[in-house]
């Protein structure tokens, strides 16, 4: 498969500029050694479904939170994509959109979210303060961006991001997940816990 | 001046000065005294701001003090130790409530004790947080306070210092909930907390019975940033304050600047800057209506808020560029000039405006579910809103006329009619339809500016480098959640020595646990909407 033939709805595939990391990262090394027709197929009927329902969870720090909003209301309305209802519970919630500064004091308690989300989980960083601290990088108590905090899948430039580009970044997410492996990689997984398991056993229990 | 000689009498080596307002200066022993005989004998029962200022070989705190009749005819005390070691200021918590949190910040920022206060926390900062920010020798280095993904507990010892009768002080300390008590954590992460605030609140079934706001969680730092930036590049910083009233708070700071180095604005300009505040407040409204019936679980309320925000939306876009943070205000004017289609979009938007109210009348306001949940709950006396600072909606729905438009008119409000709509019930209803009625109010006064726009330069000539003479100069405007001040005190440099937003959140915050007392736990989602805190300008 290539990033080329992935289909998102209503909007055309040359439209989507940023490619390279899709392509890299997750085309080359993820499908290095080929796959399993089976398996694939059923990857792919996965990654459909998942991808047209991406929950994202109520979380906004601040002015960015509002845009969050806008785009959620009537007139962006990011249900036409798929990203049908915000969750309160981070543990119904798929993804994570990170709308807002993350001052120190939040930072335990952004962490402590993530970790309540139930895997596959994403995050999208929207606006410049969660990218790297925008406005405010030279305070005492902000975080410099929330990837020192938590792994970010796209960021979102802005500040605040118009809701079309944070449109833009969650069907960038949408294009990533259908890349997902998921099936596969968890058997890749499972072989891979089975040859430590019997390494193990023949260096006597020892790990090398 | 009649209350210069009163206080001389009283205390005979009172120092005065006649800045932009007239000021007092006294021993830190005396300002007690000082404070209470304003309070009780003058009537200045309103504390408008309290800001803690490090002079360099000291540290002091700034007070503003208003009557409640005319909030904005203000007197400032001042005072200051200069043992910065352990430096101890006495508490005036007993005179104005509002002094309870802005001593709580000025001990957490500067690290200035309060005798007599009864709970010394830091109010935004972690306890363990080294260093007291607002400090002139504050060293910020990272490695002193690195970012931690470790949670810290929370201190729930409230230290309290007071006088023996041998005068000796003595510190002493009480827990904030009993081994008994119930306690559940709101926040910081709920969908009604409009942002990041944590509310432990403790509960006795279903009926509250203290609530404790736990603030910082969007503390950005940004009276300490100001410090070190030129005037022209701070203005970006109120925006992001409350960004719900983006517009306001830089206006609040560009005619604070305007002020202190006499730059005159046109006539264009401020009818554009009214013109564009009403705009904001009617967005901010809307967008507090909608977020209210969203918690209270009415979904097709935000929608159609929501949408019809969009309209003031485009209206800014066309003009400003931007959707939420305008960037709009500069010194001496403003960025841009009107789009031409400013004034049909605004003409066009008047009336519909007015129609769509009445269906908000009849979808929400009307409904028994609803009237229920609000009236007769959370009730604010109008002399508990004086006491708490509480200021803007809130405030006049418990009959405290405290519109700063009103009281003391600036940029074009002066030459309009417009009514302040109060109230007297002072209940979670009231603050509701006091929001309302103020958009009415608002369109009302857009109609009356947008035919009579004059011409006129839409920016006046400035220096890119602006000093502002040395001296202290405090600004108040009326944002959409209350009175918005600027302190700014100026060593004649080309950044402020000390900048202080007084913002109208933090009294509002502080109101949360005695109105909520008492009622149920589901009513403090309602009472937290209708007092439509933005938790960026609390925490600033
Ligand atoms: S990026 Fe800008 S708009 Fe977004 S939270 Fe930060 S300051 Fe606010």
């Amino acid at each position: 498969m290539e990033v080329k033939g992935i289909y998102i709805k209503g909007v055309k595939n040359e439209e989507f500029k940023d490619t390279e990391y899709l392509q890299k990262y997750y085309v080359e090394e993820l499908q290095q050694n080929g796959s399993n027709i089976v398996i694939g197929a059923l990857d792919d009927l996965l990654n459909w479904g998942r991808s047209n329902s991406l929950w994202p969870l109520t979380f906004a720090t601040s002015c960015c939170g509002i845009e969050f909003m806008c785009v959620g209301a009537a007139r962006f309305d990011f249900a036409r994509f798929g990203f049908e209802v915000t969750r309160s519970s981070p543990r119904q919630a798929d993804v994570i959109v990170v709308a807002g500064t993350i001052v120190y004091k939040m930072a335990p308690v952004l962490k402590r979210l993530y970790d309540q989300m139930a895997e596959p989980k994403y995050v999208i960083a929207m606006g410049s303060c969660a990218i790297s601290g925008g406005p405010f990088c030279e305070s005492y108590h902000v975080a410099k961006g929330v990837q020192e905090i938590i792994p970010v899948d796209v960021f979102v430039p802005g500040c605040p991001p118009r809701p079309e580009s944070l449109l833009y970044g969650m069907m960038q997410l949408q294009r990533k997940v259908k890349l997902d492996r998921f099936l596969e990689s968890a058997q890749k997984s499972k072989k891979r816990r089975k040859e430590a398991v019997r390494e193990i056993r023949e260096n006597d229990g020892k790990l090398k | 001046m009649e209350l210069k000689e009163k206080i001389l009498k009283r205390l005979p080596d009172a120092g005065f000065e006649d800045a932009q307002y007239p000021t007092v200066t006294v021993e830190p022993d005396k300002l007690h005294e000082l404070a209470s005989m304003l309070c009780r004998e003058e009537g200045y029962d309103f504390l408008v701001s309290l800001t803690g200022v490090d002079w360099g070989d000291s540290l002091g705190v700034v007070y503003h003090l208003a009557r409640s009749g005319n909030p904005l005819d203000m007197i400032v005390l001042k005072t200051a130790t200069a043992d910065k070691e352990h430096p101890q200021l006495f508490s005036v918590t007993d005179l104005w409530e509002t002094a309870n949190l802005n001593e709580r910040e000025a001990y957490g920022l500067l690290g200035i004790n309060f005798i007599n206060h009864p709970d010394m926390r830091r109010l935004f900062l972690n306890e363990k947080w080294k260093g007291f920010p607002l400090r002139k020798d504050y060293d910020a280095s990272p490695e002193n306070n690195p970012l931690s993904i470790e949670s810290e507990p929370f201190s729930d010892k409230l230290r309290s210092l007071s006088f023996t009768t041998q005068g000796d002080i003595i510190e002493k300390e009480k827990e904030l909930f009993g081994k008994e008590e119930y306690v559940v954590n709101i926040g910081p992460q709920h969908p009604s907390t409009h942002g990041v605030l944590h509310f432990r609140v403790s509960l006795d079934g279903e009926l509250i019975r203290k609530v404790d706001p736990n603030l910082g969680y969007i503390h950005r730092g940004i009276e300490k940033m100001c410090e070190s930036m030129t005037y022209p590049q701070m203005l970006h910083l109120t925006d992001r304050l409350d960004y719900l009233s983006a517009h306001i708070n830089r206006h609040a700071l560009c005619s604070c600047i305007e002020k202190a180095v006499e730059i005159e604005v046109s006539e264009r300009v401020e009818y554009i800057r009214t013109m564009m505040d009403e705009l904001q407040r009617i967005a901010s409204h809307l967008l507090g209506w909608s977020a209210m019936c969203m918690d209270m679980g009415a979904l097709t309320a935000f929608i159609y808020g929501m949408r019809d925000r969009e309209k003031i939306i485009d209206i800014f876009q066309d003009t400003c560029g931007a959707r939420l943070i305008m960037n709009y205000n500069v010194i001496g004017g403003v960025m841009y000039d009107l789009h031409p289609d400013f004034q049909k979009k605004v003409k066009e938007f008047i009336p519909y405006m007015r129609k769509i109210m009445k269906e908000y009348h009849q979808i929400f306001t009307g409904n028994v579910i609803a009237d229920e949940r609000m009236k007769s709950i959370g009730i604010l006396s109008k002399e508990q809103a004086v006491s708490y600072g509480v200021t803007g909606p809130s405030g006049r729905a418990s009959g405290f006329s405290c519109d700063v438009r009103k009281h003391r008119p600036y940029a074009a409000y002066g030459k309009i009619k417009f009514n302040e709509v109060l109230r007297e019930e002072g209940d979670t209803f009231a603050r509701y339809m006091v929001r309302l009625d103020e958009i009415l109010e608002s369109l009302n006064i857009l109609e009356q500016l947008v035919d009579h726009i004059p011409e006129g330069p839409y920016q006046a000539k400035t220096k890119p480098i602006i000093r502002i003479p040395e001296g202290e100069y405090f600004q108040s405007v009326e944002a959409a959640r209350g009175l918005f001040g600027v302190y700014i005190c100026s060593k004649g440099d080309k950044s402020p020595y000390r900048l202080k937003f007084r913002s109208p959140g933090l009294s509002l915050v502080s109101i949360v646990d005695l109105i909520s007392r008492n009622e149920k736990i589901a009513d403090l989602i309602a009472i937290g909407g209708s007092l439509d805190y933005v938790v960026p300008d609390i925490d600033r």
